[in-house]
């Protein structure tokens, strides 16, 4: 019998289809299937005939809005710096999304990075995605050959076992928080929507942490980032993280030092997290691909908490709205001038502030 | 060189008298302590009492980070007034002391053997090989991301190693097979294997050997534009998002780059790794950077593996060991880019 996920892919392959056939598209960013067990591979579709490649299933942990800019680019004109921008619209691009996804697409419009009508999103509302190293964690010693995957079910088969997992209890711990798994941003729907959860706890594991003490918290932080070999593969696989030159690779001044050392390490880290406050969809495309299993989410995880209760947002949820961590109206805390006594925090609901402050005397600049 | 017999328990006797003498490292499966990594990441100091548990298939990080180690000090400095060191750079002092490594697997065994080609006038690099002992186990499976007898090698081979253990039913085989070796085993006493292990061992190894496959072959002998001018790197580099994870984790990456590092007037030139995976690995002075795209730096990676190094020095700089397979955030699969770059040499 066809499971949700056999579904969906038929759904997203006649969908890339019918958008190349009639030239709607230039191109769609989706997955093909992967040469292990629980992987995947991006895949950008040019052609009709290749729409037969493309694949869902419950192992998209990468964030595909990572080549949304790049892939728009490839299907412009090419053109020289200081030629004049051409006056027919440009080429479109579909991108398959989930909650998480269309939250950075959104991020990236706000950021200027993509242009929203050149961009269509097929919305795809998420069921969770499955942690290969959770599922790898069940069979230590035991290699994984094949994976088939249920609504409900994952059955796990080795060189001499078979085992059947419940698969909500494999799903990445950022999707089982997760309260906004139906994408924000749709143009094309496949599938059913899928309602807003109600999660009490959203930032237990980022709770837990807190409680600790400093020397507790400063032991986690040196244990979790020691086996980091600064890769960078959280980095580049993160949408938000364009920056032309990363700061790691400043060479006047020089930010850190490119050894292993812990300070250097600890503070590319650090710095990488508070890049990301307030745009952060918690996607957790880092986490997933870090060879050696750092738990660098924590970090972003931690920032989302204090931006959602200090200025009462979460990243990317309205198209509309201006990039919020850029505007400074008169009633945000003050908390980098600290010789003022400690304004109180508005008791804002989330997202009241999104749309751009009416009050006057607010020096609120839109990007 | 002998081959002898070892038990289980005279094996745990053994490595509890290495570890009274020597820095001896095993794979670290679970996250270890900061302390315990003395910067080896995937890699944890051996600890008495412990049982030594080897995951199936090759240790989750490489052996080179005992060889080429993120980062190693190649001199030292002085920028502060009245130093003696002011104007002068000085050779550091470095640990002379053997540093055991245990649980390697044949495929970074060789790995360790293909870098010395290139590091072969190394100082730095010869002097780390002179003091590591690797203490490796033929692999009695392998992974479904092995390959390294497509690559030329064999799960049972011994080449690289200093001492190399061989299941049995009841305990191991070891091989004795260098100088470094002798010293780990000195003063034991062990049974010298019986003709009958031996030959058994023997008759395993034999056709395990293949050498160049027939892909091999093709590549080698193919033109490197053609190669180059492969229609398959425009998708690779579309999907692969230019981290470093592959060539770190690779046994046989190894360049790397060289900068001063000074805090507070004191200074070291430090050689790190790096990555040609990173744009500003090929960036020049003047802003120009000859490999500019992803799909550049994707394919300078695979054909420099498969078919410069090959060219430049004979072997193949691969090993077969998977971990870029298993860990690549995009799946990129270097058997595929294998049998893709194959095809190309075989359209005509």
């Amino acid at each position: 019998m066809a499971t949700i996920n056999d579904k969906i892919t038929d759904a997203i392959r006649a969908q890339a289809r019918k958008l190349l056939e009639t030239g709607e598209v230039a191109a769609l960013i989706g997955y093909a299937a992967g040469s292990l067990p629980m992987t995947v591979k991006p895949l950008v579709v040019r052609r009709p005939e290749e729409c037969d490649r493309l694949v869902w299933n419950t192992f998209c942990v990468l964030n595909l809005a990572t080549y949304l800019p790049e892939v728009l680019s490839s299907v412009e004109i090419p053109r020289d710096l200081r030629d004049p921008k051409p006056e027919e619209p440009q080429a479109k691009v579909a991108i398959l999304a989930t909650g998480c996804w269309s939250r950075n697409i959104v991020v990236q419009i706000q950021e200027k990075r993509v242009a929203r009508e050149r961009v269509v999103v097929v919305g795809v509302g998420s069921r969770g995605m499955v942690s290969r190293a959770k599922v790898k964690a069940l069979f230590p010693g035991q290699e994984i050959l094949t994976v088939e995957e249920g609504d409900h079910d994952l059955v796990v088969q080795g060189l001499d076992f078979t085992e059947t997992i419940n698969r909500w209890s494999v799903v990445r711990d950022n999707c089982q928080t997760c309260a906004h798994p139906d994408p924000v941003l749709v143009d094309i729907r496949i599938g059913e929507p899928v309602s807003e959860r109600k999660n009490p706890h959203p930032y237990k594991q980022v709770e837990l942490i807190e409680q600790r003490s400093v020397d507790e918290r400063w032991a986690w932080f040196t244990a979790e980032f020691a086996t980091c070999i600064r890769c960078y593969a959280c980095r580049n696989v993160c949408p938000l993280c364009y920056c032309p030159t990363c700061f790691v690779d400043d060479a006047k001044p020089q930010w850190l030092g490119k050894s292993l050392d812990a300070v250097d390490t600890g503070l590319f880290h650090i710095l990488r997290a508070h890049h990301c406050a307030g745009r952060c969809t918690d996607c957790g495309a880092c986490e997933s691909v870090c060879p050696m299993g750092i738990n660098m989410r924590m970090l972003t995880k931690k920032l989302n908490k204090d931006v959602l209760e200090l200025f009462g947002i979460e990243a990317g949820m309205e198209p509309e709205a201006p990039l919020q961590l850029t505007m400074y109206p008169s009633a945000s805390p003050e908390f980098i001038v600290t010789d003022l006594a400690p304004v109180p925090v508005p008791s804002r609901k989330p997202f009241e502030s999104a749309g751009i402050p009416s009050a006057e005397g607010d020096t609120s600049c839109k990007p | 060189m002998q081959t002898v017999m070892i038990s289980p328990a005279e094996l745990d006797a053994l490595i509890e008298k290495w570890q009274t003498y020597y820095a001896v490292y095993v794979p670290a499966l679970a996250k270890p302590a900061a302390a315990t990594t003395d910067w080896a990441p995937g890699w944890r100091r051996f600890v008495e009492g412990e049982p030594l548990i080897l995951p199936v298939g090759p240790t989750p990080a490489s052996v080179k980070t005992f060889y080429f180690p993120q980062p190693e000090t190649l001199l030292s400095f002085s920028l502060e007034e009245n130093h003696p060191d002011k104007g002068a750079m000085r050779e550091p002092v470095k640990s002379q002391g053997m540093q055991v490594v245990l649980g390697v697997r044949p495929c970074d065994a060789a790995s360790v053997l293909l870098n010395q080609l290139p590091f072969i006038e190394d100082p730095l690099y010869m002097a780390n090989c002179q003091r590591t002992a690797l203490v490796g186990f033929t692999c009695t499976s392998r992974l479904s991301t092995c390959f390294c007898t497509e690559m030329g090698g064999s799960p049972l081979h011994s080449a690289g190693l200093d001492l190399a253990l061989s299941s049995l039913e009841d305990g191991f085989i070891l091989e004795v097979l260098s100088e470094k070796g002798e010293i780990l085993v000195a003063g034991c006493n062990l049974v010298p294997a019986s003709a009958s292990d031996m030959a058994g061992l023997t008759a395993r190894r034999q056709g395990a050997a293949p050498g160049d496959s027939v892909q091999l072959q093709l590549l080698r002998s193919c033109a490197l534009n053609r190669l180059y001018e492969a229609p398959m790197w425009q998708a690779l580099g579309e999907a692969c998002i230019n981290c470093g994870a592959c060539t770190f984790i690779c046994p046989t990456c190894f360049c790397f780059d060289i900068q001063d590092e000074v805090v507070q007037g004191q200074g070291r030139r430090i050689r790190y790794w790096d990555s040609c995976m990173f744009p500003l690995y090929s960036q020049h002075t003047s802003g120009h950077n000859p490999r500019g795209k992803k799909l550049q730096r994707t394919r300078n990676r695979f054909l420099h593996k498969l078919k410069y190094f090959p060219d430049r020095f004979g072997p193949f700089s691969c090993v077969g060991c998977g971990r870029c397979i298993g860990d690549c955030p995009v799946n990129i699969d270097i058997r595929e880019v294998l049998s893709d770059l194959v095809r190309c040499t075989e359209l005509e």
